[in-house]
């Protein structure tokens, strides 16, 4: 499933333009409040027309400035909004049957005991959206889209009205549905933490234009995204072993089980450089790259992109020690880790 | 109650349904139509309909016997070609009654229909319900209260019209004397005082009756939808 998306538009006070394609599982629409992310869901919806451009998934045309223009009825995506919008006069079963009614039989590719049971929604059935906690709304709106069978969900910051400890509930069922239910996901979000653990593609926008996009590995500003898989646990020490292709890292104690894949935020800050193998360090991370490139060489610090057997980190040094090591792309370096600088919050299950 | 009091309270009744229900399409259509889109002489049209509230009821009465009076444009076509005639029937109090009451019904259905969130009209969108099925699902559900509650104020208005009526249709004993009519028509005999105040009563009584019923469903249509 590939999402192409082109358009120009007028949202309130923001000029839209906008273009990305991705055929990720999870896309997400990275930016501050105030990018246009919204608006650009709401275009893919249909709820927004744009005054030119070309919207296409999975080889339907959605909207086209010559012409055509699919009625938001029609698209098939499902979409999760901010504040749930469940419908108040009816009760969870006919909410999450509700979209399920327009669709005909051969297009219903969800089961509603399953999303009931993939949702864990079954004691909610007989209440009414007023008697939901925000956590529960939006697990009820996600599994309102789905039954709709969309072809594709997007998914509209579903977490930002909730607390920490709903938040990673929401997570772990959004988690679960990108991998039981191969539904193309579009993720609009702010937080790094949510776009590290959920999302492959990343559209970064800002004030209505798509600043950067591509895979989320190596790519987030201002440090890097590394999957890993988790290779053992020192209990002795608290320590959990990652491995990936790139080597080996240390983390403090990381909850998963041995075997799982987790992603790993590295700031850039917390990486530094040597030149050759340093002994008689505290850091137990200690990587050995190439130099690939050298980005903000204005100012005290330059950012220095490494290469790892395929994966990518992002250091940030003075300008002076580079010219002084002699930094330059293709040159062998160790890259210097803190373990502890791994942010525990960042570490994802994928 | 004498039989004669009977009478006059079960036409009241039949009057003030009729005319509660043939307001409910015409004043939804038009909530809906001022509420929802913006068009040149919306606020000419919106003030046509205001009018009855402002204008002598006599005048609204005089106009509606020269439409849909015998010779009126309106009503000649209706009795020659579909055989209803509502010049001093019981049709016509109910008409009036239906055009005085119009205004009151539209106001508070469009109140109803502009509360309603349009979030959730898109929300249904999304799901794959078109248009129709939006103002089926979503939007008349949601704006119940607010329609229920435009009914049931046409429907006391209706109970208490009067001027509109009997320019329109007359007085007639049986046919078009509702309650305010009789009232008015004892006072204007010698000795009919006990007979009007005991109207009097019964229209007092009718009145609250009506207003206490449409509170009680109101709040149980606010409970359905928001609850």
């Amino acid at each position: 499933m590939t999402l192409e998306v082109a358009m120009a538009a007028r949202a309130g006070q923001l000029a839209l333009d906008v273009q990305f394609a991705s055929s990720a599982a999870v896309t997400a629409l990275f930016g501050p409040s105030g990018a246009g992310k919204t608006s650009v869901l709401n275009a893919i919806a249909g709820l927004l027309t744009p005054s030119r451009g070309r919207i296409v998934a999975d080889g339907t045309v959605f909207w086209d400035a010559a012409g055509v223009n699919v009625p938001p009825h029609e698209r098939r995506v499902g979409y999760v909004f901010q504040e749930g919008r469940l419908l108040p006069h009816l009760d969870v079963r006919v909410n999450l049957l509700y979209g399920r009614f327009f669709r005909r039989a051969a297009e219903r590719s969800r089961d509603f005991d399953a999303v009931v049971s993939l949702l864990d929604l079954a004691h909610l059935l007989e209440r009414r959206p007023r008697h939901l906690s925000g956590g529960e709304k939006q697990r009820v709106a996600i599994g309102r889209a789905l039954l709709a069978s969309p072809r594709l969900l997007l998914m509209d910051e579903p977490l930002a009205s909730l607390d920490a400890p709903r938040k990673s509930e929401i997570l772990y069922y959004i988690e679960r549905l990108r991998d039981e239910t191969r539904v193309p996901i579009v993720y609009v979000s702010h937080s790094v933490e949510e776009v590290v653990r959920l999302a492959d593609t990343v559209v970064r926008m800002e004030a209505g234009r798509v600043v950067e996009a591509g895979p989320i590995f190596g790519r987030l500003e201002g440090g890097a995204v590394v999957e890993t898989r988790v290779a053992s646990h020192d209990l002795a020490w608290g320590l959990t072993r990652l491995a990936f292709a790139g080597g080996e890292l240390y983390a403090a104690d990381v909850d998963a089980l041995v075997g799982e894949r987790v992603r790993v935020r590295i700031r850039a800050q917390d990486v530094s450089l040597a030149v050759s193998r340093p002994s008689g360090v505290s850091m137990l991370n200690i990587l050995e790259a190439t130099v690939r490139s050298l980005d903000g060489s204005a100012g005290a610090s330059v950012d220095v992109r490494l290469e790892l057997a395929g994966a990518e980190l992002l250091a940030r040094v003075t300008r002076k020690s580079a010219s002084e090591l002699g930094i330059e792309p293709g040159k062998r370096v160790f890259a210097l880790i803190k373990s502890v600088a791994i942010d525990r919050l960042s570490v994802g299950y994928a | 109650m004498t039989a004669a009091e009977l009478d006059i309270v079960l036409l009241s009744l039949k009057v003030a349904f009729w005319a509660m229900l043939g307001t409910l399409p015409v004043a939804l259509v038009l909530a809906f139509w001022l509420a929802r889109r913006e068009f040149p002489g919306k606020a000419l049209v919106d003030g046509v309909i205001n009018l009855p509230l402002v204008l002598p009821p006599v005048v609204t009465g005089y106009l509606l016997l020269l439409t849909f009076g015998r010779n009126g444009a309106i009503g000649a076509f209706l009795e020659q070609h579909l055989g209803i005639t509502f010049a001093f029937r019981w049709s016509g109090a109910a008409l009036a009654a239906a055009v005085m009451g119009l205004p009151l019904a539209v106001r508070a259905m469009r109140q109803a229909i502009e509360a309603i969130d349009r979030r959730l009209e898109d929300a249904a969108a999304t799901l794959g319900a078109s248009p129709p099925w939006i103002l089926l699902t979503v939007s008349l559900p949601l704006a119940v209260p607010g329609i229920l509650n435009g009914l049931l104020l046409s429907f006391a208005r209706s109970l208490g019209e009067f001027g509109a009526t009997i320019t329109f249709v007359s007085s007639i004993p049986g046919e078009t004397q509702t309650l305010p009519l009789a009232i008015y028509n004892f006072t204007q005999v010698p000795g009919g005082d006990s007979a009007a105040w005991r109207l009097c009563v019964l229209s007092i009584a009718l009145s609250l009756g009506a207003l206490v019923l449409s509170e009680w469903l109101a709040r149980a249509a606010r409970h359905r939808v928001h609850a």
